[in-house]
């Protein structure tokens, strides 16, 4: 499964045809597909449990006659629309069930594959982030790139972009963890067994709004992954998160040409 | 691929999740699925308790960290004629009773739980709806309330039964002797450096502060130990865990 010559010619992965390589590692597989279910029942059920008290605040405490920077209930009908929330009608007991067990999936999820991707060396070879792919200029590249919908390295087609790389490692190591950590701050008894939680994110009701605005930047990523996977191809993409063996676009001729006889993804 | 078929990836993508979240209620509505739905709670109590010391505080502040305003929330007037007779009277011909398993049944008046040693605490309220309030709180440890009484070692839980009534029967919750025994854990007759005042619970208050706020019982009128919760309201160990689903473990 998880080779170690990957991504270059790959002797465990005997190629079925010359453009197919093997890209994802059977532990970023499974994580792929149980934190697809997971986040889209935490952003469901969080939903529920936000509309219970839709407003945010900063510091310790927080409540109706306080001051809240976000005021979200003149957004209520939209929060509270059923094709939003887990349960579609409005159930802070049911919402909070939902979303303390698969919180539980997503924390131990992260972990295990962590641990993974650090034996199979997934992290090291494919979300290290190099200085100089950084750089200004690097990233403008790849920004004009993105813009001409050309999202890989001919000569290195199994290696994410700069802006992918960064996303990923965003999610991975800042957003998930912060949803994670806040999300703890939040519980009674655990600001009891780990008091450094509620100090570090500087109070409770601080680590709730902080837990709302790495949420948001979770639903971001959503929206900005599957524009991307359908902009590039969403058969072969899906095809590849499932048995971890994508086809490699057909190479991009510097002009269009005039009729295309073929779509790339449904190319074998 | 061809704009119209994004364009139904897209559709068809919206039409799927509003699919998946009614399939998710469809699927919690199985008594089988909803069982593994409900399990959460007690793996988060038994990974809770398992990294909390038994007497973990919940943290404590200072004066200048308290809410301006502790807002009132759930009943803020018991309002039945009991009720309203010991107001009218302050409180002065009430009684706590604390019984079941128990060698030496009490009948204690605010005198009496004020000569109690007294504990006082500047704690945050963590209402269940995610809004938080920091307070002071005074009382005798629950503990050494149920010391007096001679608690016996076969009871598991400590219920609460309070003076108002949600559809005619009374708010009751119940904690187990982990936390019947913390130290934070105090029948609080003093808010503020006041007495309680009816919308927060006159004349007592249980503080359970490593708990949201429905575990927290206002107007306390009976405290009895027990060994099992069947057979007390619905069975599920409180008003809002009978009735709506709340996790009776109110750690997280």
């Amino acid at each position: 499964m998880d080779d170690p010559t990957a991504p270059a010619d790959s002797p465990a992965a005997p190629p079925r045809a010359k453009n197919v390589i093997y890209r994802h590692r059977l532990a970023t597989r499974i994580w792929h597909w149980v934190n697809a279910i997971t986040i889209f029942i935490m952003i469901g059920s969080g939903i529920g449990i936000l509309n219970a008290h839709p407003r945010l605040y900063w510091g310790q405490y927080g409540a109706n006659f306080d001051h809240a920077w976000l005021d979200l209930r003149p957004y209520g009908d939209i929060l509270r629309s059923g094709w939003l929330t887990i349960p579609a009608g409005y159930n802070l007991a049911i919402s909070r069930r939902w979303h303390l067990l698969f919180a539980l999936v997503l924390g131990f999820g992260l972990l295990v594959f962590m641990i993974a991707s650090l034996i199979n060396r997934h992290f090291q070879r494919d979300l290290r982030v190099r200085a100089k792919e950084i750089g200004p200029r690097h990233l403008w590249a790849d920004l004009l790139a993105h813009l001409r919908f050309d999202f890989h390295n001919p000569d290195d087609p199994a290696a994410y972009n700069t802006l992918q790389k960064l996303a990923y490692v965003a999610a991975i190591f800042i957003l998930i963890p912060l949803m994670i950590f806040t999300g703890l701050a939040m519980s009674p008894g655990m600001d009891a067994a780990w008091p450094w939680l509620i100090e570090l994110f500087g109070g409770r009701q601080s680590a709730r709004s902080i837990h709302f605005i790495a949420a948001s930047g979770i639903v971001l990523f959503v929206i900005v992954h599957l524009t991307l996977v359908v902009l590039a191809g969403p058969i072969g993409e899906v095809w590849s998160m499932i048995t971890g063996r994508w086809t490699l676009p057909a190479a991009r001729p510097s002009e269009p040409p005039p009729t295309p006889l073929a779509e790339p993804e449904a190319a074998e | 691929m061809t704009l119209l078929t994004r364009r139904a990836l897209v559709t068809g993508g919206a039409l799927g999740a509003g699919l998946l979240l009614s399939g998710c209620d469809k699927l919690a509505q199985q008594p089988g699925l909803r069982r593994i739905l409900f399990s959460g709670e007690k793996i988060n109590m038994g990974l809770q308790r398992a990294l909390m010391n038994r007497d973990a505080l919940a943290p404590e502040f200072r004066p200048d960290q308290m809410s301006p305003v502790f807002r009132t929330n759930g009943n803020s007037n018991p309002n039945t004629a009991d009720y309203n007779r010991h107001v009218a009277e302050n409180f002065t011909n009430w009684r706590l009773k604390v019984g079941g398993l128990v060698d030496r049944p009490l009948r204690l008046s605010l005198t009496d739980i004020g000569a109690f040693p007294q504990r006082a605490q500047i704690t945050r309220h963590d209402c269940v709806e995610g809004w938080s309030a920091i307070g002071k709180w005074q009382g005798p440890m629950l503990g050494n309330v149920l010391k007096a009484a001679g608690v016996r070692s076969s009871a598991r839980y400590i219920v609460f039964t309070c003076a108002d009534l949600w559809s005619g029967a009374p708010y009751y919750e119940s904690i187990d002797m982990i936390d019947a025994f913390h130290p934070q854990t105090i029948l609080a007759w003093a808010m503020n450096d006041k007495r309680v005042s009816v919308g927060h619970g006159a004349p007592i208050r249980l503080r359970v502060e490593r708990h949201l706020g429905y575990k927290n019982a206002k107007y306390v009128m009976r405290i009895d130990a027990v060994a099992s919760l069947a057979g007390i309201g619905l069975g599920k160990g409180g008003y809002w865990e009978d009735h709506v689903n709340y996790d009776w473990y109110a750690g997280i």
